[in-house]
């Protein structure tokens, strides 16, 4: 085991030239799987957006307390509208997939200075996505698809998180 | 100590009725492996684990899954007492096998995502919930021998 880790960390940091910062970075077999899923979820971005943030609410009801000002029932205009954006940011990510950083560096300033969500919450969140897309997509979530996924929405949250401090 | 409602229990108990536990347990462990690569560290000696096929195939990583979902069920049907059905395998956990609990936590979401594919949109947001406090409860007392 020791030898093969050792073999597999090369192979990353090579992969790893054009990045500047300490994040993992996606290889093109991930891309790929992440791409195509996302093609899928695309013809119903808005619907996959409320659903993870039903997910959310109702499994950790603490990230409520972001939300005083909405009106979290099911199928609100404002949960609506707030699941919309989300998952259309997530979109955004994917449809700049080579470089994340600068398609969410608006939304990194926003988390870090504006809103400041606890960075615990992220993983929550990224799980509740996972799950909602496991759910619509049993065929496609394979293991590898998943993994591209955790992996991904973690490279997401760490962009987000990066101004915190 | 985590207390489960009427309708918690109901949702919980029925999913699970419908859980093929020697299946289940070998895909939720194969995905703890494939998703979270480091957690292969246990497993030396499971043979061959480089790729998700070869680790989802792999027959050590199948019989142990249905070893660790069988435990589950054991969960399920002493919702009111986690910490005491875990007693033992928390001593294991902790003082032979020496896993950190982060752990239990992998293992318990990749379980409810595994579930998500199986029983698609049957497995509502209120369901998910039940469920996640489940995982949460053997996740903390499977933890709770750790000294």
């Amino acid at each position: 085991m020791g030898g093969d880790y050792w073999l597999i960390a090369n192979q990353r940091a090579e992969l790893k030239l054009n990045s500047n910062t300490v994040t993992m970075s996606l290889t093109n077999t991930e891309k790929t799987i992440i791409v195509s899923i996302w093609a899928k979820i695309a013809t119903h971005v808005d619907s996959i957006g409320v659903e993870a943030l039903e997910r959310l609410f109702a499994s950790y009801p603490q990230t409520k307390t972001y939300f005083p000002h909405f009106d979290l029932h099911p199928d609100s205009a404002q949960l609506r509208s707030h699941g919309s954006k989300v998952a259309n940011a997530i979109g955004d990510a994917v449809k700049n997939i080579d470089n994340i950083e600068k398609a969410l560096a608006k939304l990194s300033e926003l988390h870090a200075y504006i809103l400041r969500v606890d960075p615990v919450n992220f993983k929550l969140l990224s799980h509740s996505f996972l799950v909602t897309i496991a759910a619509h997509y049993p065929a496609e979530f394979t293991a590898e698809a998943h993994a591209a996924w955790d992996k991904f929405l973690s490279i997401v949250s760490s962009v987000l998180t990066e101004k915190y401090r | 100590m985590v207390h489960f409602t009427a309708e918690e229990k109901s949702s919980i108990t029925s999913t699970w009725g419908k859980v093929n536990v020697e299946e289940t347990g070998g895909e939720a462990l194969g995905r703890l492996l494939v998703v979270y690569p480091w957690t292969q560290r246990f497993f030396d000696s499971f043979g061959n684990l480089s790729s998700a096929s070869a680790i989802l195939g792999n027959p050590k990583v199948k019989a142990h899954g249905k070893k660790v979902l069988t435990s589950l069920g054991d969960a399920v049907k002493n919702l009111d007492n986690l910490k005491g059905t875990f007693s033992k395998l928390s001593e294991l956990h902790c003082d032979k096998l020496h896993v950190d609990p982060e752990n239990f936590r992998l293992l318990g979401n990749v379980l409810i995502v595994v579930l998500a594919i199986h029983f698609g949109k049957e497995f509502t947001p209120e369901i998910q919930a039940a469920w996640q406090k489940l995982v949460a409860g053997v996740a903390t007392a499977l933890a709770h021998k750790y000294h």
